[in-house]
């Protein structure tokens, strides 16, 4: 069933265009940095940027921290919230299950390909911004936030575990996307679900009002990777954030396959 | 190889299927026959395991369902409310997409035209074909001819009748009532979610106990007929008279008549279409038969 869903995900135009969209963001970014030679003042604008034009090294992590608060998590929305609802509205819901492929099992071959997808849309975007800043701005030992450097082999393992630490943010919204997905039949109305939800993260997280619940909100440790290009390393926001995305993976998948496994198919 | 006891199903408050008993025997053409909201395609849902019943038991190839579902539907072909499929893919990349070994089974004919370019009784084929795939014991079909053009539906209906005759069972869900009554051996009619009838289609289709006679001479024969013990004399034409036999045998009329003199052109012993009985057993029965 996962060969199957992943003929269907590879198969799609879709996929590749949203993949090409999301390396292209920062790719243009990028361009227009070196055409113009302004970069946002240190401490400002998106995370990383500053420092890119001194060096390439740095800009799959700023790439990521361009796509991460909106970009990427609209394509993983839609690409989940179209999993089981997109099959529900097609009609091809019904046929899959009386082939017959169990409830449980299909969920988590979508499940398996929407990882898939997410693991494929952040390396891509990370080793495309690689290239590119590595041709545009050219690669130097990194300098840390924190000011001292850090050896090749050092940011290596530092943008791979923030590769690992974006994709499982966004299996985050996978899960969510995913239990949207099975509530609803049409695709759009699980995404925009979904999207709903990390809207109201967002705005809740900017909210001096909401101090209270904003270490819970599902965004809040989005950026935190950031920490991970300090010296030495600042594991606690990173440590939180992977904990929290669990909890709210564990929580959606679980009413997703409870919903699912429970529900009459009337599409 | 279908049989349900009590099978009730109701979503919030509306009751879909009430009661259900159904008893489709092995190598049935089984005709499953109701209005539009009568609870057909829910049952058929319910058989297949897509929805779940409120209660009452199920059991497919005596299995129950939908616990035996992973045993029972392998050997299920189905095709409910129209086919679906992959638009963006072809027919046959649709088939082969779970079943690989089908690239090689000459289906190269279906074509690389992706199915959303094809006419919708084209598609139809399609899902028929998806369905006899693996060569089920049992066919569940939901309207199958929807969307076929008459040729269609005589390919498919002489289709139904091969394969039963091969030993395949069929249930037929439609509201197409001339389909049923061309292909099936038995049915059931269902109307706002209870069963109404459920028998062979030719006991369904018995005699209504009414002989149509046609003459020139209506007068005699209807004095000649009302002489005869328990008849009632129906509607009269300038050349037909209806009449309701009790009892007597329509061969005895016919004697009676012909030694009268009356000049018998046609004397037929009516059978009701399925349509007549469908809209009597339904409650909407807006005409007299006949």
């Amino acid at each position: 069933m996962f060969l199957v869903e992943l003929r269907k995900l590879v198969g799609r135009p879709r996929t590749w265009v949203t993949i090409g969209l999301l390396a292209g963001l920062p790719t243009l970014v990028a361009v227009l940095l070196r055409v113009t030679g302004v970069g946002p003042r240190p401490g400002q604008g998106p995370a990383f940027l500053a420092q890119v034009l001194n060096n390439g090294a740095l800009f799959p992590a700023a790439a990521l921290a361009l796509v991460l608060p909106v970009f990427l998590p609209v394509a993983v929305a839609v690409l989940a919230g179209d999993t089981v609802a997109g099959e529900a509205s097609a009609g091809t819901l019904r046929y899959l299950l009386v082939r017959p492929v169990g409830r449980t099992r299909l969920l988590v071959a979508k499940l398996a390909v929407t990882v898939v997808f997410v693991f494929l849309a952040v390396l891509v975007v990370a080793g495309v911004a690689f290239a590119v800043g590595a041709w545009l701005f050219g690669v130097k030992p990194l300098p840390s936030v924190s000011g001292q450097t850090i050896a090749a082999q050092d940011a290596t393992w530092r943008t791979a575990v923030t590769v690992a630490y974006v994709a499982w943010s966004m299996l985050g919204v996978a899960a969510v996307a995913l239990f949207a997905s099975t509530v609803t039949d049409s695709p759009l109305a699980a995404a925009l679900g979904a999207l709903a939800a990390l809207v109201t993260s967002q705005v809740l997280d900017l909210l001096d009002a909401a101090a209270a619940i904003k270490p819970y909100l599902p965004t809040h440790y989005w950026l935190a990777f950031v920490d991970l290009f300090r010296t030495p390393v600042l594991w606690h926001g990173v440590s939180r954030g992977f904990a929290i995305q669990a909890v709210y993976i564990a929580v959606f998948l679980g009413a997703a396959w409870a919903n699912f496994a429970t529900k009459d198919i009337k599409s | 190889m279908i049989r349900t006891e009590g099978l009730s199903k109701r979503f919030g408050g509306l009751v879909a299927v009430e009661g259900l008993d159904l008893d489709v025997g092995e190598g049935d053409l089984f005709g499953f026959l109701g209005p539009n909201g009568s609870g057909k395609t829910t049952t058929v849902r319910m058989l297949l395991g897509l929805v779940f019943a409120t209660s009452g038991r199920i059991e497919v190839l005596g299995r129950p369902m939908p616990r035996a579902a992973r045993e029972v539907l392998p050997q299920v072909g189905s095709l409910v409310e129209g086919p679906a499929f992959y638009p963006h893919l072809s027919g046959r990349a649709n088939l082969a997409l779970f079943d690989a070994a089908l690239a090689r089974v000459g289906l190269d004919r279906v074509g690389r035209r992706p199915v959303r370019a094809w006419s919708s009784g084209m598609r139809q084929r399609l899902g028929l074909a998806a369905a006899l795939l693996r060569a089920p014991r049992l066919l569940v079909l939901d309207e199958p001819t929807n969307g076929l053009d008459p040729h269609g539906t005589r390919e498919v209906r002489d289709l139904l009748a091969e394969l039963a005759a091969g030993g395949t069972t069929v249930f037929l869900s439609s509201h197409l009532l001339a389909e049923v009554e061309l292909v099936c051996t038995r049915a059931a009619i269902v109307d706002r979610g209870r069963l109404v009838a459920q028998d062979r289609v030719a006991a369904l289709l018995g005699p209504t106990g009414r002989v149509l006679v046609t003459t020139p001479d209506v007068g005699a024969a209807a004095d000649l007929a009302a002489a005869l013990p328990g008849v009632r004399l129906g509607e009269r034409g300038p050349d037909r008279l209806a009449v309701h036999l009790d009892g007597t045998a329509p061969e005895a009329l016919n004697r009676r008549l012909v030694d009268g003199g009356v000049r018998v052109r046609e004397l037929v012993v009516e059978r009701p279409s399925l349509e007549d009985v469908f809209l009597r057993l339904t409650g909407r029965d807006g005409r007299v038969p006949g």
